[in-house]
């Protein structure tokens, strides 16, 4: 378990920062169209062990949307020789998740699982899923990771992190969990705020703006060592941290030469140089997933739409148009189609575009939306929304038709961001 | 007695301006270059100035100017403000002040604080043509970051674009 320490910067002092186990508190509010049923059955061998790893499977597999669980009413194999494939077949299971867990003295948890097909009475997956100190629900999130691939084709991210800052009154939070929000660790808490957190592509630093030298400056924290560093802090504003692919680069915006511009620079601060002209304003760069182009957000047509270049600077190319005004792009895993938001009719609109047909789809109902960010399969988007009066993060399928609302206990959460694969 | 009197008031200012950065210090008022008069005029009138800026009948009590949406020039009608603060500033060089630009919440948080800084810029180019010198003058940007106002509406919206005119104390 990470301990962040206590640190001083300047004239500030920064609060001790703590992990803490609080929850997001997650609501469906739309399904796939069609769902799998399946069965998850608490595994044997160590009881509690094995009720752990069936709920967080369980949850997984719910709040994917795409799969329907099916309560195994008291019946409990942990071995194929154990289950009578008819008991299944007369609930509707399709697929049936079985297996035993222990844990060793130095905390070793290790499974085995299998998942059978009820239909076709055979073996799917059998394998064996283990974690260091005590870390079950690692275990759960890899066997729903494994189920999740086997039974839909792509792969699962129940195994991976966000980041997200969460505010409450005067009090910035930094703060990264699993992204079904247990195992918080607050990375910095601050009384000034905090923004545009991004992960390193290896997911050991976060690059971010923070406020607390008195306006906006850009740091880099590694996540193991809560190590921090100033990569950006020229006159005036420097934000919009984004890594490239390989890691050995950061794009950023500074204001230092007079108006908001895309400059590149290497992860220890030197090679910095300007990739963007004129005198609008250029930011949120964004790389492509070959590392080749930047997608920003510009003024230079006259309102904020959203451009490509290549990422060395040159000539940059208008992707939004319409009436309307387009923001935060993000590059799909796969390169083909990006994610925005869209301000239109006083409302913001998270949207996918598609490179080659140029087709733009709004996925969500239109409110108060923002800083949409993919899943690493490119199947699920983060966003930050509002329900109920509180700032809250959202997710939606690229389909449009899972979606799901996450509460933090207190306070306001904004400005997610999803880690990359495990 | 008069004399008196505006060293003390030099003093406080001198003690106020310690910690900024360097500036023009001691006799300020005597040796500015708007000084054409005589110095026992150039006392009152350094006298005056210093009230200027707590009175709160005069236009230098101004200290924030506003726009309309996803604009950064200043308007009109705050022209007049910002050319007082020069005038201000380029009589008093030891005065400092930082501009904090901010925006309503249509936007990105990122836009948003890219056209705060454009605001709190724009200010602080007329500032310097109001004779501010440039060591005087501080831009920043809160963006959305530090709003006054929190409806979704333009009642808060309104309030919260602007440019502050912060006087270091």
């Amino acid at each position: 378990m990470l301990k962040a320490r206590c640190g001083v910067l300047g004239l500030l002092m920064l609060l001790c920062a703590s992990t803490a186990n609080a929850v997001l508190n997650i609501e469906i509010i739309g399904a796939g169209e069609q769902q799998i049923p399946v069965s998850i059955v608490p595994f044997g061998g160590d009881e509690k062990l094995g009720l752990a790893i069936g709920e967080v499977v369980s949850g997984d597999l719910q709040r994917s949307g795409l799969f329907r669980l099916v309560d195994p009413l008291g019946k409990s194999p942990h071995a194929p020789a154990e289950v009578n494939y008819a008991d299944w077949q007369v609930r509707g299971t399709e697929a049936l998740a079985i297996g035993t867990v222990g844990a060793q003295a130095n905390g070793r948890v290790e499974a085995r699982f299998r998942l059978l097909d009820v239909v076709k009475k055979v073996e799917l997956i059998g394998q064996a899923v283990s974690a260091n100190d005590g870390q079950v629900r690692a275990v759960g999130h890899r066997i729903a990771d494994l189920i999740y691939e086997k039974l839909t084709g792509n792969k699962g991210v129940f195994g991976t992190r966000i980041a997200y800052v969460n505010r409450q009154g005067r009090q910035f939070s930094l703060i990264v969990a699993d992204s079904d929000g247990y195992n918080e660790q607050v990375v910095l808490s601050q009384h000034e705020p905090i923004m545009s957190p991004a992960w390193s592509p290896d997911g050991s630093h976060l690059a971010y703006v923070s406020f607390e030298t008195g306006h906006a400056a850009v740091f880099v924290q590694s996540l193991y060592t809560n190590q921090r560093k100033v990569l950006a802090d020229f006159r005036g504003s420097n934000s919009a941290p984004a890594w490239s692919p390989d890691g050995k680069q950061l794009a950023v915006v500074l204001t230092r030469d007079g108006s908001s511009k895309i400059y590149l620079m290497r992860p220890d601060g030197s090679d910095l140089h300007r990739v963007s002209n004129g005198s609008g304003i250029d930011t949120e760069p964004n790389f492509s997933p070959d590392g080749q182009a930047l997608l920003f957000t510009s003024d230079r047509g006259g309102s904020a739409q959203i451009y490509w270049m290549p990422v060395e600077g040159g000539a940059a190319q208008r992707m939004t148009f319409g009436g309307g005004t387009s923001y935060s792009p993000r590059y799909s895993p796969d390169g083909k189609s990006f994610v925005f938001t869209h301000l239109s009719g006083g409302k913001f609109y998270i949207s996918t575009q598609d490179f080659q047909t140029g087709q733009m789809e709004m996925l969500s109902e239109g409110g108060w939306e923002k800083k949409p960010t993919f899943a690493p399969n490119g199947k699920l988007i983060l966003f930050a929304s509002e329900a109920r009066g509180r700032g809250i993060l959202a997710t939606v399928s690229s389909d449009g038709r899972v979606k799901q609302h996450m509460f933090t206990q207190s306070g306001d959460a904004r400005e997610p961001v999803w880690g990359p694969a495990q | 007695m008069k004399k008196i009197v505006i060293s003390i008031v030099l003093l406080n200012l001198l003690a106020a301006c310690a910690s900024q950065k360097p500036q023009e210090t001691a006799a300020t008022p005597a040796s500015s270059p708007v000084a054409a008069a005589p110095a026992v005029a150039m006392a009152s009138s350094a006298q005056t100035y210093d009230d200027a800026l707590n009175d709160p009948q005069s236009i230098l009590a101004k200290r924030s100017v506003y726009y309309p949406f996803d604009v950064s020039e200043v308007q009109d009608a705050d022209k007049p403000v910002v050319q007082a603060h020069g005038a201000y500033l380029s009589k008093n060089p030891a005065r400092t002040v930082r501009l904090e630009g901010n925006c309503d919440e249509r936007g990105s948080n990122e836009y948003n604080l890219a056209l705060g800084q454009r605001r709190a810029d724009g200010v602080k180019k007329m500032l310097e043509l109001g004779g501010a010198k440039s060591a005087q003058l501080d831009s920043v940007s809160y963006g959305e970051e530090k709003p006054v106002g929190s409806t979704h509406d333009e009642a808060s919206w309104a309030k919260n674009r602007r440019t502050d005119i912060n006087y270091a104390k």
